[in-house]
């Protein structure tokens, strides 16, 4: 066993995860292809969507995997970093409109 | 419009002038051999053409004449399989031209495509590209890296000479932006590249419907395969217009083969083995039965015969009794099994890679 949780090694390995469950992999894999073909999103966007969400679920698999997308797309760093800040933005924005439960919360219990 | 810089010095220096050891060819093929082939990580090219019945990769019909008329460039592209650069002295002799010539008179093939090194700065281009012309070969390419033509006052009247001889100009652009040009090429290059596709179009190159054919070459600048190569080509056409004013025919998207220079630059970055993966990764089976070496013969300065442009820079001279201009006999040199190695895998990844872009 690898004594460190993730290895980048991993990400080559992906498709094994068939291998135990084949139709579930099967069907996953058919259906992630099928997400990201040109749609009414560009694939060159949703490489961004998936950039972003990356960082937001901090999948370091899927930054690697995102980022040598984009580079392989001629996506630029200044697009790249301002798609992960859209994603820390939303990510941010979800923590502080909790406040507004807080001050709630907090002008219930006061007098 | 954005502000134009003058070309500076080039920023790295040839694998020669460093008297690295991966400046000989078999050193490249001793690595490129070894690690994850020998060890059995990954199957080597000669087995996975095997699978489909391609071994040995035979030659279909000669389309195209790819001669290499010098090594030496104006500028030092990190990426450069060639590893050309200002310093190399290898450059084409007339004696050898002419023995071209008289093959590009009497070939089958329907395209001549002349390379380098900047296939401009030999002194003999202008004189050899006026004969050639005189054959009346179809498609008749230079494959220039556009800086070149702002270098020198003595080059800049190349769009004027490129028009007078319907020449089909091929240039390499690695990205529409300037940073990433510049690192790639060295600074300065993509501003200089720039007014020169500018002069070109001024001539009528490059214009919807003009049959001065203009197209770019893009080769990823670093260690990741080239995307689709339709979506880079409406990115850099809408870039290039917006910003410049500047039209194109087609983009020809290329993958960097581990050799040379960009061997060098995978193994100093520490991407060696996971380029080597990506690249079998997205081997594509149906590329193989268009590889470029099935239907060009690439002829070095000093007029040695090769399957293509990156064997030659490897030193494997092509496998037939003529391998050489001076013996030059079609019919014998079609009767030939192509030479391969593990930078095969460059051409078969993805969608395909040749010097006409992808083939698959």
């Amino acid at each position: 066993m690898a004594n460190s949780y993730y290895d980048p090694a991993d990400l080559r390995k992906f498709g094994k995860i068939t291998e135990w469950s084949e139709e579930l992999g099967t069907k996953f894999f058919d259906y992630y292809g099928k997400v990201f073909e040109e749609g009414a999103l560009s694939a060159r966007e949703k490489s961004l969507i998936a950039l972003a969400v990356s960082h937001v679920v901090k999948c370091p698999y899927c930054i690697d995997a995102y980022t040598k997308d984009g580079l392989q797309r001629g996506i630029t760093k200044e697009e790249m970093m301002e798609a992960v800040h859209a994603g820390a933005a939303i990510e941010s924005g979800a923590t502080l409109v909790h406040g507004v439960q807080m001050m709630n919360k907090y002008n219930k219990l006061s007098m | 419009m954005h502000q134009l810089k003058k070309a500076k010095k080039p920023k790295t220096k040839t694998l020669h002038a460093r008297k690295d050891e991966l400046a000989s060819a078999n050193r490249q093929l001793e690595i490129l051999n070894g690690g994850l082939f020998a060890e059995g990580e990954l199957p080597s090219f000669k087995d996975k053409i095997s699978e489909i019945g391609h071994f040995p990769l035979r030659p279909n019909r000669l389309e195209i004449l790819q001669i290499n008329v010098g090594y030496m460039c104006n500028i030092t592209c990190e990426h450069c399989h060639v590893d050309a650069g200002p310093g190399r002295k290898e450059i084409m002799t007339t004696e050898t031209m002419e023995m071209c010539l008289e093959v590009i008179r009497n070939t089958g093939a329907h395209t001549l495509d002349l390379t380098g090194g900047a296939p401009e700065m030999n002194p003999h281009f202008r004189w050899f590209v006026e004969e050639a012309a005189k054959a009346g070969i179809k498609d008749f390419i230079v494959r220039s890296n556009l800086s070149i033509i702002m270098a020198h006052p003595k080059f800049r009247d190349l769009p004027d000479f490129f028009k007078e001889h319907n020449v089909h100009v091929v240039s390499s652009l690695p990205h529409y932006t300037r940073g990433k040009t510049d690192k790639q090429r060295g600074d300065g290059v993509f501003d200089a590249s720039i007014q020169a596709l500018l002069e070109l179009n001024e001539r009528g190159y490059g214009k919807p419907g003009s049959d001065l054919r203009l197209d770019l070459v893009y080769n990823p600048s670093g260690a990741f395969l080239p995307g689709d190569q339709a979506a880079l080509e409406s990115d850099f056409k809408n870039a290039l217009l917006e910003d410049f004013g500047i039209h194109f025919h087609s983009l020809f998207a290329i993958t960097n083969l581990p050799i040379s220079r960009f061997l060098d630059y995978l193994i100093a970055s520490d991407n060696y083995d996971d380029y080597m993966y990506a690249l079998v990764d997205a081997y594509n089976p149906g590329a193989v039965a268009n590889v470029m070496c099935t239907n060009t013969i690439s002829i070095s300065w000093d007029g040695w015969l090769y399957d293509c442009d990156f064997n030659q820079m490897l030193g494997l001279k092509v496998a037939s009794k003529v391998k050489h201009i001076k013996d030059y006999n079609e019919d014998i040199l079609n009767d030939r099994n192509i030479i391969i190695s593990q930078h095969c895998y460059g051409c078969t990844a993805g969608a395909g890679s040749s010097c006409q872009g992808t083939v698959a």
